[in-house]
């Protein structure tokens, strides 16, 4: 069956989606990568869309599925490169994903990352976990 | 048609082309609708000519000159509908355009009389031939005109719409969209794809929509700036809206339009002090400048 590679790197899981999503892909992708996050203790989800062309509201919702679920397990998610056709598409069907970080490419979506983290153990107290 | 068959107009006219050529050319310069000012009589003359050498290959093939839509009468259609666009462009009124087949009917009719004197029936049939011949024509004129004017209005919409979105780059990583004129759906669209291609281009992280030209804010444009606003952070860009005048913030507050969470500047300077901290750059005079 298609999956979608989630890659371990450090403390972070990289999703790259490559191909067009359908709506079975995009839940085994949200099985995946909520298990991946319990497994290896991520702190971070980093969804690099570049090469997606077409988005439906479900696919829409399910990215702020994934943000909010991995937040849950206390991972950070940062949505990057997001095309401008994708970004009016949400928009426009009213699906602003409130709750999730983006970023223009995966450089500085991996800096924001390392960003939060950084908040994340101010407040916690540095090497709770 | 008639009953002994073809129209002979055709016969007639290339019998006496010079003769009618002559005539109708005289008779367009001393019309009261002439535009000496916009066209010469040479061009005048080479386009009345042209068009009656058309005419007659035409009508030799369709003896009857009843139908201007057939193959036959393609190169006339043609020639005539680059001649309406041009006067159009020009700057010539519909009615000077159409008068240039119009004012043929004299001379024509003058023609006709002189060619067929003493068989009235025969000269009323070949007359009403003539004038619905020319009036289809002249209903061309106007269409084509028509047509060339509306080309006119529609490049200049296109033209205006780029013009009134261009998407500055003020410094690494910072935009300006300086937004002039009313926001409707369609420029809207516009502003926002310009304003995300351009996000992508230059991989910026803030951009700053300046709304100081913008003369009305109902809640229809407020919702078109929130939009802007959301698809540019889907992308990873934060948005900052500038040069919002009191007026305008009395409105946005009455309307009960949520803009909390914008970041909103009264002048774009201060979005662009905003901007310089977030990218953590400052600006310091030098004091000794050598």
């Amino acid at each position: 069956m298609e999956r979608i590679p989630i890659l371990k790197m450090g403390d972070y899981l990289l999703v790259t989606i490559q191909v067009d999503m359908h709506d079975r892909l995009a839940m085994t992708l949200q099985d995946d990568l909520t298990e991946g996050i319990a497994r290896t203790r991520a702190r971070g989800v980093l969804i690099d869309i570049s090469s997606l062309e077409i988005v439906d509201s479900f696919i829409g919702r399910m990215l702020g599925n994934i943000a909010a679920m991995s937040r849950v397990l206390d991972a950070e998610t940062v949505v990057v490169g997001m095309r401008p056709a994708v970004a009016i598409t949400l928009v426009e069907l009213g699906l602003s994903l409130p709750g999730v970080r983006t970023a223009l490419n995966v450089e500085q979506g991996m800096s924001l990352l390392q960003l939060a983290r950084a908040e994340q153990e101010n407040i916690n107290g540095y090497g709770e976990r | 048609m008639n009953q002994k068959g073809k129209s002979r107009i055709s016969e007639m006219i290339s019998k006496r082309e010079s003769d009618l050529l002559a005539d109708w050319i005289r008779e367009q310069l001393a019309a009261t609708t002439l535009r000496g000012d916009l066209m010469k009589e040479s061009e005048l003359r080479e386009q009345s000519r042209q068009f009656l050498n058309l005419i007659i290959r035409a009508a030799s093939q369709q003896p009857n000159l009843d139908n201007i839509n057939a193959p036959v009468w393609d190169e006339t259609r043609e020639y005539l509908s680059a001649i309406s666009r041009s006067r159009a462009h020009q700057g010539f009124s519909p009615g000077e355009t159409a008068t240039f087949i119009f004012s043929l009917k004299q001379p024509l009719f003058a023609m006709l009389r002189q060619e067929l004197e003493g068989d009235s029936r025969r000269l009323a049939e070949e007359m009403w031939v003539a004038t619905s011949l020319l009036d289809k024509l002249g209903l061309f004129t106007t269409e084509a005109y028509q047509k060339g004017r509306e080309e006119v209005i529609g490049r200049q919409q296109q033209e205006l719409l780029e013009l009134s979105t261009p998407v500055v780059v003020l410094w690494e990583g910072i935009l300006a969209l300086p937004l002039i004129g009313t926001l409707d759906s369609a420029r809207t669209q516009v502003v926002m794809e310009s304003l995300l291609q351009k996000i992508v281009e230059t991989g910026a992280g803030i951009a700053i929509i300046d709304i100081t030209g913008v003369p009305t804010v109902d809640t229809l444009v407020a919702q078109h700036l929130l939009k802007t606003v959301s698809a540019a952070r889907l992308m990873g860009a934060d948005c900052i809206i500038s040069g919002i005048r009191p007026q305008i913030a009395q409105t946005i507050v009455h309307l009960g339009v949520n803009l909390a969470d914008v970041v909103t500047k009264s002048t774009l300077a201060d979005a662009f002090a905003v901007a310089l901290r977030r990218s953590k750059l400052t600006i310091t005079r030098v004091e000794n400048p050598s």
